[in-house]
This record gives C-alpha cells, structure tokens and sequence, in this order.
C-alpha cells in the first residue's frame, strides 16, 4: 500500500492549522484512524499516546483560536523511536531491561518538538538499542512492512519508517548510528534523513554508539525533512558534541535545483547491490543530469574497510554505554545474593541476545592485549575513511550510492548469521564513521513492486547541497508518475 | 568466557559456546584491515574536532529526586539500595 491520498504533507497540515483552516483534532483523528485499522498487523509502536495526543490537538487548536501562533509543526502527528526519552512516558529501546522506564526528563529534540507544535502519537518499535537492520531483535516483536507485511521495515527505526508508511503519523524521528534511519527510509519508501553528527541534540537519546549516534527525520517528502530538520536542528548546550554554530535553513535551499551541482559516482564502491536496486541508481543520475547537475566520477578507496572498522568501534562503545543497566538506579533488576552477581544475571535476563553479542565484540575489542588490535586499528581506518571522503567531496558537492543492497526482505531471511545482517549496512555505514550527512530518497519500485531508496551523501554541513538533490530526485519522480 | 565475566553477563555455557563461535567468525570478517598501512595514520576516536566546552558557573535545577528515586528498583531514605557489596563476592 502506499501514502493515503487524501494525506496532506506536514507542512500542509502546519500551514492550514496555523491559518485556522484544518483542525488538529480533525487531522489527529484521521491518523489515530488508520491506526486502529492496521496497527495490528504493522505493530509499528510500542505505545500509542491517544489520550496524551487528543490533549495536545485540542490545546493547539484552541491557541489557535486565541490568535496565538503554536509554531512551524503546528498540529502535525509526530511518531518518536522509543530510544528518545519523554518525561514520564515510558521508553524502552524495546528492551527487557527498560520495561516500564519513565525518564525524568524529555530529549532536547522532543521539548523541540513540543515547542514547535507537533502532536507526539507514540513511541514507536526498534531492534533493542537501535542494534539490528530488520526490526526482528526487539523484545515485543517484530514491526512489518506496510507495503508487505511479510516482509521487514528495516532497521533499527523499523517502526519510525513503518509509521510515517502507512499513515499512522505525519512524521517521525529516528536515530541513525550505521544507517538505521536510511536503510528502513528505503525500506519503507519514505524520506530519512542522518544529518552531520552534532547537527541534532542527542541529549535524552538513549546512547549506542556516541560518536556515531544522530537524530534524524522520517518524512513522506523531502520538504517536510527540511521543516522538521529546521525545527530540531542547532546547537544545545546540553550535548558537548552540538555543533555551536547556527545552521542555515535547509527549506530555504529546496528551491535552488541542482544547476551546476557536482554528482559524484563511486567508482570503487563495494559490489553486491541487487540488479533491480542499481537500475533505480542509475536512473537516479540519469535524473539528476537532466536537471543540470554534472556527473563525476570519484574513488573512496576505503569505503570497503567501513564495515570492519564500525563493527568494532560501534560495539566498543556500546560496551561502555551499556554498563549503566546495572539493576541500581533504573529499569530491571533480578535480585542475587551479592551485588556483582546481580550485575550478572540482571543484564543476562535483561538484554537481547544481539545486545549481549555486541556487548562482548565490544568489550573483547576494548580488552588488554586486543586493543590496539581491534579498537586502535579500526579508528585508524576510520581516519582513512574520512579523508577519503574529503578528498572526493574536493571533486563533488555530493555522492549517490544505493541505500540498501536489496529491497526489502522476509522475516527471518538472514537466519542467525549476524554477518548477514551487518551487510545491510554496507552502503550507510562510512557515512557514520566520517560524521557526514546522508539521505535516503524513494525513487521508483525494484523487484516485486517494493521501494527502492537512492542515498545521497555530503560531506561535513554539507545539508544544503544534498537536500537539493534529493528535492531534484523528488521532482524527477513525481513528472514520471 | 572472560569477555562474559569482565561484560557482567552471567551466561549459560551453552550460549558462550555459541557466542564464541559466532565472534570467532565475525572476526575473521573484520582481518580485511590487517593487510592496511596504518603507522603513519593518526586514530579518529570522534567526527567532530572537539575543544573543552566551559561554561558561566551558573545554578540550574537537577533532577528530581523523588522522581528519579521512584524509578529505581529498590529505594531506600533517599538512596538506591542494592544487595551486599562486601563479603559475599564468589
């Protein structure tokens, strides 16, 4: 199935709900709607704010009527990945070990949020701590894909993606550590969006990864990523990594086209991507040519070393953050004679069985005797990875790769090879290493009718240029239809 | 199982075994690298060059603590109780 028709686009519904036109509550209604028609069979959330969201539409509406103005997202149904933490309203990260969690405070990008006027629906699923590309490894089930429901949204914000699919919410916000907002994006046949790592706030973000985490949009339309983006965007003083200076309006440069602008194809980028995903890149610069934008040919040597060099850092780090679900100050606790052996069988009952894999990959990466083998190395190749990078965005204003090797797949179809799974990653992960931006736009059907996602890339607050290709990518997609 | 013990996990044998094969495999994946000339290159532990951020020594409200207490899985005048650190160590 696709976008409902009569959906409006977030910036639509702001627009008409500002002017007094449509109703939040009106708009509201319509998507609380179509959950309760295929929530049970998507389960794209853990939890559904009806109450909580009927509330904040009916405040809206009523600023409104006062003559107030409630802000840019005013009245848009926005679904949150349930790592992002919301003042007494549970959040999971779909882990045993935070059942029933209440933070004591919202995430920066929620207070944003809430500022501008959105209406928060509900936390939406995802692989447990944002680990996995399928949504499969969350301790309350899997997510299906809205367009086929044997099939997985991707992952890790299966349900982010899923939401903003079948018309549960306007938009969503996920986080992207090696490729979980753009991978489920082009599952799905939605816009995702990893900004440049400090772009967005991560204070309130449950942490997998740190130098690699970023919040990001899921949106129907490239437009409404620039909007959301605008809103949740710039500095907090509450997250050291914040990049302090002020970002230009991202919606301000949709309008410039892609005249002039350098496309570069990575001529040694890994093989492995499907026929049907590489004829949807291919047609992608055949698009982008045809709009003005000149096509060049660049090498990142290293792009292939990415997988290696993330899959120990990422679980490096995610060992470290991880030893703050000690059964003490939140969350599970499975009680034991002394305190270190309630450490132990806490954290056993507690995380998933890829959690624990990471946690030991990570932690074997970080022991005395293999650092320097494992964890120092891969930060060197991290090196070499960004300044591949740099070298080609001397050459090109952005890159255009595939999002995902494959369409999406069946439940259970990389059976228990872990490996398997972190090749889903292949073509997003390097991005997250160099601290890039990156975007996953629909372009078109691949095998079986499924969505084909094209990923755009740029270097360092490189957001402009790429938003432009991939508003260009949208225009070329809609005359073709 | 030393990795299990130093990730606090108390694991049963069967899933170290399983565990352990499966971390056996994916590193020999992760051998693609060894053949790289790294001596020369400088290790990149963050995207962003990062500088001490200081701020005005200025008083905000913390947390609060009922709140935070009432989240805890067992909470005792004003702490967290957890069960006996000293003694009991197998």
């Amino acid at each position: 199935m696709s976008t409902p028709t009569n959906a409006l686009t977030a910036v639509q519904i702001a627009a008409g709900v500002r002017s007094g036109q449509l109703k939040a509550v009106d708009v509201l209604e319509q998507h609380l709607a179509r959950i309760d028609t295929r929530e049970g069979e998507i389960h794209a959330f853990n939890l559904v704010l009806a109450d909580q969201a009927r509330a904040a539409a009916a405040a809206i509406d009523a600023a409104v009527a006062a003559g107030n103005d409630p802000g840019p997202l005013a009245g848009v149904p926005v679904a949150l990945k349930d790592n992002m933490c919301t003042h007494g309203v549970p959040t999971t990260c779909s882990s045993k070990i935070l059942d029933g969690w209440k933070p004591p405070y919202d995430a920066t990008v929620v207070s944003r949020l809430n500022a501008a006027g959105a209406v928060t629906v509900g936390k939406t699923n995802l692989d447990e701590f944002a680990m996995g590309s399928s949504t499969e490894n969350s301790a309350f089930g899997p997510t299906r894909n809205p367009h086929d429901i044997t099939r997985v949204p991707g992952g890790s914000s299966g349900g982010s993606a899923a939401a903003v699919a079948a018309g549960f919410a306007s938009v969503s916000l996920g986080s992207d550590t090696g490729g979980s907002i753009r991978q489920p994006a082009a599952l799905c046949g939605v816009v995702g969006v990893k900004p440049t790592y400090g772009y967005v706030s991560r204070y309130g973000l449950v942490a997998f990864a740190s130098s690699l985490d970023q919040i990001g949009p899921f949106t129907n339309t490239v437009q409404d990523s620039a909007l959301l983006l605008d809103v949740i965007g710039g500095h907090d003083p509450m997250d050291s990594t914040s990049i302090p200076a002020a970002q230009p309006s991202l919606m301000a440069a949709l309008d410039q086209g892609v005249e002039g602008l350098r496309v570069g194809r990575i001529t040694d980028l890994p093989e492995g991507a499907d026929p049907d995903v590489v004829e949807r890149l291919e047609a992608a610069f055949d698009a982008l040519r045809a709009a003005g934008a000149t096509i060049v040919d660049v090498q990142v040597p290293a792009f292939s070393y990415g997988l290696t060099a993330y899959y120990l850092i990422a679980p490096a780090e995610a060992s470290s953050n991880l030893a703050r679900y000690d059964g003490v100050r939140y969350g599970l606790r499975v009680n034991a004679a002394d305190t270190n052996a309630m450490y132990g069988v806490t954290r056993a009952a507690g995380f998933g069985e890829e959690v624990k894999r990471r946690i030991m990959l990570g932690t074997y990466a970080l022991s005395a005797g293999y650092y320097d083998a494992y964890y120092g190395k891969a930060l060197k190749v991290r090196r070499m990875i960004a300044d591949d990078f740099d070298r080609a965005y001397q050459q090109a204003d952005v890159l255009l790769t595939p999002t995902s090797p494959t369409v999406a797949f069946p439940f259970g179809a990389k059976g228990d090879n872990p490996f398997a799974m972190y090749l889903c990653d292949v073509y997003t992960i390097p991005t997250n290493l160099a601290g890039h931006p990156g975007m996953s736009v629909p372009f078109g059907t691949g095998a079986g009718g499924l969505p084909v996602g094209v990923q755009i890339l740029a270097g360092t607050l490189g957001e402009p240029q790429m938003f432009r290709a991939g508003a260009a990518l949208e225009r070329a997609m809609g005359a073709a239809k | 199982m030393k990795v299990a013990k130093l990730a606090r996990l108390d694991l049963d044998p069967e899933t170290i075994e399983r565990t352990t094969e499966q971390l056996a495999g994916m590193l020999e994946h992760f051998a693609d690298i060894d053949a790289l000339d790294l001596r020369d290159v400088q290790p990149m532990n963050q995207p962003y060059p990062l500088v001490n951020v200081f701020r005005e020594d200025i008083i905000v409200a913390g947390l609060d603590r009922t709140e935070v207490l009432a989240a805890a899985p067992d909470a005792d005048d004003g702490r967290f109780r957890v069960p006996p650190i000293l003694g009991l160590d197998s």
